[in-house]
């Protein structure tokens, strides 16, 4: 149990990935089982492909909106590099959850910098058994190439203690109604891995 | 009921709750959803986005002087644009209460600078409150209303980026009518001549005294006793990293933080074996408390520049959980930002190198292109800079550059403040070149509407406004039109330009991406045996596209089929959908 008591999750992808909608839903959740929360994201630059994380906080009563180095209880990463980028800030005993998928950054499309290819090895080297998932196959075996954040909320649901009608009821309440079926068969089959 | 809101959208709430009949706020991160959250959900206020922070302010005061209660917001750097009004707003005083909103950037998320403007609040000598959630941010927006009828002066409510975007758990309440106020015609209160001014000013410093006592008695400033061998002074968002970071300690957390509640402070000092104070970015509050003789540490321990952060204030303060600093991950490729595929900035910015032309730039999404591949833009200072450094730069560089300044801004920023500098280049002959690259849009900040849009923020049509017709009529003769993204076309526009003598405009006119999705087309693709790797299609920056050994690819879950890539590559490799390879 770490000193603040809350359950601190990180999310970190790359702008356009869902992570901000992502954020709400789970801070939604939170609200919702009678928790104090807090949600801090950095947007403005989102839009433009640049790096994003997302801060969700809860339990009794939350101070600090972000999250400290070293502090997270789980890992929402959207994908590789950006998930070894903020390795960081897991607790020892924190789980990451991972996406496998690759996106250049523009460092890389544009032939400044190779990326790298042991990422995934770095990344099992650093976390304590991360929990690796394909989740753009699997949201596109889903239905929408876009609920690669629904897996891995999925992937998250099994490790919290929120009921799984809770979770229906707030991916309901924030996706467009014709996306939801897509969205609820991504956050399933996340759940299963 | 509770929800969960952002600061912004809870300042929003709080201001439709304390009756506010007006807002008016120039976009800016991290403040712009505080009008869109305003004009998407209280259709009771009148909103508008204004064309510069000023203006914004300006409208604000006049509606104050009609006796409603009335609201500006901006971005710190704004406040920078609106404290001319500002500072003989704090004289005159206030008719219906009128808080502005200053939304400050530590760690410069989305800014360039991280200026601490809770020194405009002691400069104007008017009340600020810190918000450090977003309760307090929809309490704190409604009281400054009052605050401010009751003292009658504007009110600073200093928020920054992680109050304004961080979202908690928000008690809504109901709208409330403002005080019954009428517009009262009084030169003597609202009439600034040096005569009447000099007696505003000593009304001013008798409000400081008052506000000084008030400090003493607001809620909002408050000892939170715990262990007594440390106590920490906190405001804002400070506080919950300082309190997450010593929960044991003793606080006093400051809401009202100008004018300082100075007795409290001593109280809380005497109370406490050692004290600090936590403060983002400048030493505000330490400063004063020094100046008094107060024994205190802060910006002797914990840093100036940045956000601060909990493992920050606690190793700063010498109590670090030992966890090592951060990983050295070795060299990973970093993600900047990068201009959007299919962007019309690409195709201009391409014709401006091709042109070898020297760049001033300015604030907007087109500042990316300074970042390679593009490193076509030379300076960026603040709102409509580009014009004016132009202006100054044309008259001592040396060699062939001298006829190859160019000023790009966008149409947002050319209205914010562009058009008095392009009127200072007509009066004293400036050989530059003007491009207003019209994107149709306030695009940096979110698509936000503007005078050259024809639409307002409340979903009104207006006349767009005539950016060719404007810069004629101040006396440029040679103004062109031009589609960036047909490359010929605007590298023959950009050439013709920079040949004439004297200044010159070139409205760069296509919409952004997100504004006229109807021009989302198919995406490209490559026919690798007939790509050479020349590279030219990688060296526009977009990210869609990347090379390996054999050709350039185009990722087609990113191409929007803009075909500029198409354009400029010398082997025709880029299949356009729809049209015969080598037709």
């Amino acid at each position: 149990m770490k000193a603040n008591g809350n359950t601190d999750i990180l999310l970190a992808g790359v702008g356009g990935q869902g992570i901000v909608l992502a954020s709400g839903i789970l801070a939604n959740i939170c609200l919702a089982a009678g928790y104090d929360v807090k949600q801090s994201e950095v947007h403005g630059m989102a839009q433009r492909g640049g790096s994003v994380t997302s801060h969700v906080r809860f339990g009794e009563k939350v101070n600090s909106p972000t999250i400290a180095q070293g502090e997270a209880d789980y890992m929402l990463g959207f994908e590789l590099l950006e998930s070894l980028r903020w390795t960081d800030f897991l607790a020892q005993d924190g789980i990451a959850i991972v996406n496998t998928q690759k996106i250049d950054p523009i460092t890389v499309s544009s032939g400044a910098m190779e990326y790298p290819d042991d990422l995934q090895e770095r990344i099992q080297a650093r976390c304590n058994q991360p929990v690796l998932m394909d989740a753009f196959t699997i949201a596109q075996e889903a239905g929408s190439a876009r609920a690669v954040n629904m897996a891995l909320l999925g992937g998250l649901s099994k490790h919290l203690d929120f009921p799984l009608e809770v979770w229906e009821k707030g991916i309901r309440n924030r996706v467009p109604p014709k996306t939801f079926d897509a969205n609820w068969t991504a956050f399933s089959a996340g759940r299963k891995l | 009921m509770k929800t969960i809101l952002s600061g912004n959208g809870a300042v929003a709430r709080g201001v439709y709750e304390a009756g506010v009949e007006v807002a008016a706020a120039y976009p800016g991160t991290p403040s712009t959803e505080i009008l869109e959250e305003i004009a998407a959900n209280y259709s009771e206020i009148y909103a508008e986005w204004s064309v510069n922070e000023k203006v914004a302010f300006e409208v604000a005061f006049g509606a104050s002087l009609g006796g409603k209660r009335a609201l500006a917001t901006m971005k710190h750097v704004g406040v920078n644009v609106a404290a001319d009004a500002l500072m003989t707003a704090a004289y005159t005083g206030v008719n219906g209460g009128m808080v502005l909103v200053s939304a400050d950037d530590p760690g410069m998320h989305s800014s360039q600078n991280e200026q601490d403007n809770r020194y405009f609040a002691r400069m104007a000598k008017i009340p600020m409150l810190e918000p450090s959630d977003s309760q307090e941010s929809k309490d704190f927006a409604a009281f400054g209303f009052e605050l401010s009828e009751r003292f009658d002066t504007p009110v600073m409510l200093r928020m920054t980026t992680r109050i304004c975007h961080g979202r908690s758990i928000v008690e809504l309440g109901e709208r409330k009518a403002g005080p019954e106020l009428t517009y009262k015609k009084n030169p003597q209160k609202y009439v600034m001549i040096p005569a009447y001014a000099r007696m505003r000013h000593e009304f001013v410093e008798k409000r400081r005294l008052e506000l000084e006592t008030f400090a003493e008695e607001f809620p909002g400033n408050r000892i939170e006793m715990g262990d007594p061998s440390i106590g920490i002074i906190s405001s804002g968002v400070a506080y919950q990293y300082a309190r997450e970071a010593f929960p044991e300690v003793s606080f006093l957390k400051l809401g009202f933080s100008n004018p300082l509640p100075l007795k409290l402070i001593r109280e809380f000092a005497g109370k406490v074996e050692k004290l600090y104070v936590v403060e983002e970015l400048e030493p505000f509050i330490e400063e004063q408390l020094r100046a008094v003789g107060l024994e205190v540490h802060g910006k002797d321990l914990l840093p100036r520049t940045g956000e601060l952060s909990p493992e920050i204030i606690r190793q700063s303060l010498g109590k670090g959980n030992g966890k090592p600093a951060a990983t050295d991950l070795g060299d990973l490729p970093r993600r900047p930002p990068v201009l959007c595929p299919g962007c019309p900035h690409r195709g201009l910015f391409h014709a401006l190198k091709k042109a070898r032309a020297t760049v001033t730039g300015d604030i907007g999404c087109y500042t990316l292109s300074a970042l390679p591949p593009l490193e076509m833009m030379d300076t960026c200072v603040c709102m409509g800079a580009s014009i004016g450094v132009a202006q100054g730069l044309v008259r001592t560089i040396g060699g062939r550059q001298k006829d190859r300044i160019v000023a790009v801004l966008g149409d947002s920023t050319f209205i914010h403040s562009g058009i008095p500098s392009l009127v200072n280049a007509v009066y004293n002959k400036a050989n530059i070149t003007v491009v207003i690259a019209d994107n149709r849009t306030t695009a940096m900040t979110g698509q936000q509407e503007n005078p050259g849009t024809g639409q307002t923020l409340q979903g009104e049509t207006v006349p767009e406004l005539d950016f060719e017709g404007l810069s004629r009529s101040i006396g440029v003769t040679h103004v062109t039109t031009v589609d960036p993204l047909e490359v010929e076309a605007c590298e023959k526009v950009i050439r013709e330009a920079l040949a004439h003598s004297g200044p010159s405009v070139v409205v760069a006119r296509r919409a952004c991406i997100f504004v006229d999705r109807d021009q989302w087309a198919a995406p490209l693709d490559v026919d690798s045996a007939a790509c050479d790797n020349c590279k030219r299609c990688i060296r526009i920056g977009c990210p869609a596209i990347s090379m390996d050994d054999v050709s350039a690819h185009v990722d087609q879950h990113l191409c929007l089929g803009c075909e500029l890539c198409a354009d400029i590559c010398p082997q025709d490799a880029f299949i356009i959908p729809g049209v015969k390879e080598n037709a």
